[in-house]
């Protein structure tokens, strides 16, 4: 599709006073470059994603976000899967969205890699024409809005569902957003996960989770609860300890989005596959509450 | 209006017009150094900035009526975030947001009734000084490619003469920002202006970070430059307990 940089409506859209919102402003003057847009093809029966339109369109999976003493963590498998097959071993599905905040994708890949992508350049845009960041409510509602607008392709069973994290500045507390197809945005206390594997994921947080633990718990607890996700959920991969692949892990805190390296999310990868070595089913808990807790 | 103008008449008209609407506001200056770029202008505002970011490797100066460079900023940076979207952020290049701005500034000048008073630098980044660029783009839609330094403004000659006969390749930041201080310094009748941080909007594009190359200078770490950058500075309220160079 032609696009014209010097084409008259072009500049002039970039001259005129307007909105901050770039994505506002692509589907004013672009709306051609907006992902989604040939979603309105034919619509067709509700089914299975991907498959109501004859293809198997990769999915990526489970998510994980927990809040921690300063911030919020989450991390993501590995893994895309298109039917039975394994699309990619390796890709990633969480990401800095800036640098106070991240963002991590469920459902389709390729449609949830363009709304992160487009979410990205929104947050970066609005920094860089108003000269400060948005809050992180404001951030929360963006993303909820491009979801909204996900919505049609969702209807033919492409859907994406994001989940949000970052920290607030304002309370010095880590924060989570989940959101339905609709663009329905709900907060999010203590942890949350999304995507095939979450119902799995989340029963093994509610056990392993407690309140106001440090960061290297928050991790150790995450990568219990996303081992117990691929355990059950084949849509969901486990740590690779073969080739070194192992869960996107990723901290919010006052110093900033900080992505840990291989070595370390290896470490506690390496860490938790020790002990299911002798505990296959993981940590135990205790039946009873402490008197504490 | 008149009956008729001839052409040369109305775009000398409109020339001077804008090289006056310039002259009114005070010089600013771009120049290289040892690990970046730097971009030095006198502006007694926090908020309303001369020298912008517009994406990662590549920043923003102007001078003249700020309402209109203002529009100008804006305008860049959609024009680079659409680039970098619909190809990738390696794709947005400094010269070609230049000769954007050229044929807009240009279409400006001849079609509409009054031209816009500014003149803009755009800079970019590059992996080393050899890569670094500097676009000047004035009123008229005229692009010229820069080396080593550019003076923007009313004086830019008297300006330009201090950086000719001061500005060494490779300067380190504090020494560039002498440098840069004393050719802003030197404008007018000869008489120094007081120049302290607290008046000064200063920026780099800085070779090693990660992701977005450009950053403001301000509060202790500019005071901090300043005090190391040679005598022709000079700092706000707390003068150092001793040279310290």
């Amino acid at each position: 599709m032609g696009f014209d940089y010097f084409g008259e409506r072009f500049t002039a859209a970039c001259m005129a006073t307007g909105t901050p919102s770039f994505a506002d402003f692509l589907a004013a003057c672009a709306p051609g470059l907006l992902p989604g847009t040939g979603h309105q093809a034919a619509p067709v029966a509700g089914g299975p994603a991907g498959q109501g339109i004859g293809l198997d369109l990769p999915h990526a999976t489970t998510i994980v976000a927990a809040a921690f003493d300063g911030g919020v963590l989450m991390a993501g498998d590995r893994r895309s899967t298109a039917g039975n097959l394994i699309a990619q071993r390796d890709i990633e599905k969480v990401f800095r969205s800036d640098d106070y905040s991240c963002v991590g994708i469920a459902g389709v890949a390729g449609v949830g890699l363009e709304l992160v992508r487009l979410f990205q350049l929104e947050l970066e845009h609005y920094e860089k024409l108003e000269g400060r960041s948005l809050s992180l409510e404001g951030k929360a509602n963006r993303l909820s809005a491009f979801v909204r607008g996900n919505l049609g392709g969702a209807m033919q069973g492409l859907i994406v569902v994001p989940l949000f994290a970052g920290y607030d500045e304002e309370t010095g507390q880590g924060r989570i957003f989940s959101y339905d197809v609709a663009g329905g945005r709900y907060e999010e206390h203590k942890f949350h996960a999304i995507g095939s594997g979450s119902v799995f994921a989340r029963g093994s947080l509610k056990k392993l989770y407690a309140d106001g633990m440090p960061v290297d718990d928050a991790v150790t607890v995450c990568m219990q609860a996303l081992y117990d996700a691929a355990d059950d959920d084949s849509a969901t991969g486990g740590p690779d300890l073969t080739r070194r692949i192992f869960p996107v892990v990723a901290t919010v805190t006052a110093d900033g989005f900080r992505q840990l390296t291989e070595d370390e999310a290896g470490g506690y990868a390496q860490a938790v596959v020790d002990e299911r070595m002798r505990s296959p089913a993981g940590p135990r808990a205790p039946l009873h509450s402490q008197q504490n807790e | 209006m008149p009956f008729y103008v001839s052409p040369e008449q109305a775009m000398k008209d409109k020339a001077d017009y804008a090289r006056k609407g310039i002259a009114r506001g005070r010089n600013s200056v771009v120049l290289q150094y040892d690990e970046g770029i730097l971009f030095v202008a006198p502006n007694p505002s926090g908020a309303l900035h001369k020298i912008s970011e517009i994406y990662d490797r590549i920043a923003f100066a102007a001078v003249g009526r700020y309402n209109e460079y203002e529009n100008l900023r804006v305008a860049g940076v959609r024009y680079a975030d659409t680039r970098g979207y619909q190809y990738d952020r390696a794709d947005v290049t400094a010269r070609g947001l230049a000769n954007w701005y050229a044929q807009i500034l240009g279409t400006i000048f001849t079609e509409s009734n009054k031209p816009y008073e500014v003149e803009i630098v755009v800079a970019e980044l590059g992996e080393s000084a050899a890569g670094d660029q500097m676009y000047r783009i004035t009123f008229d839609g005229s692009v010229a490619d820069e080396h080593g330094f550019v003076a923007m403004g009313g004086q830019a000659d008297q300006v330009s003469a201090v950086l000719k006969e001061r500005y060494t390749e490779g300067m380190p930041l504090s020494g560039a920002l002498g440098v840069a201080l004393a050719a802003l310094e030197g404008q007018g009748d000869g008489e120094t202006s007081e120049v302290n941080a607290g008046q000064l909007e200063v920026a780099v594009l800085m070779r090693g970070r990660a992701h977005r190359a450009f950053r403001r200078l301000t509060g202790a770490r500019l005071e901090e430059l300043l005090s190391a950058g040679g005598p022709a500075t000079r700092q706000t309220s707390t003068p150092p307990e001793d040279a310290d160079q």
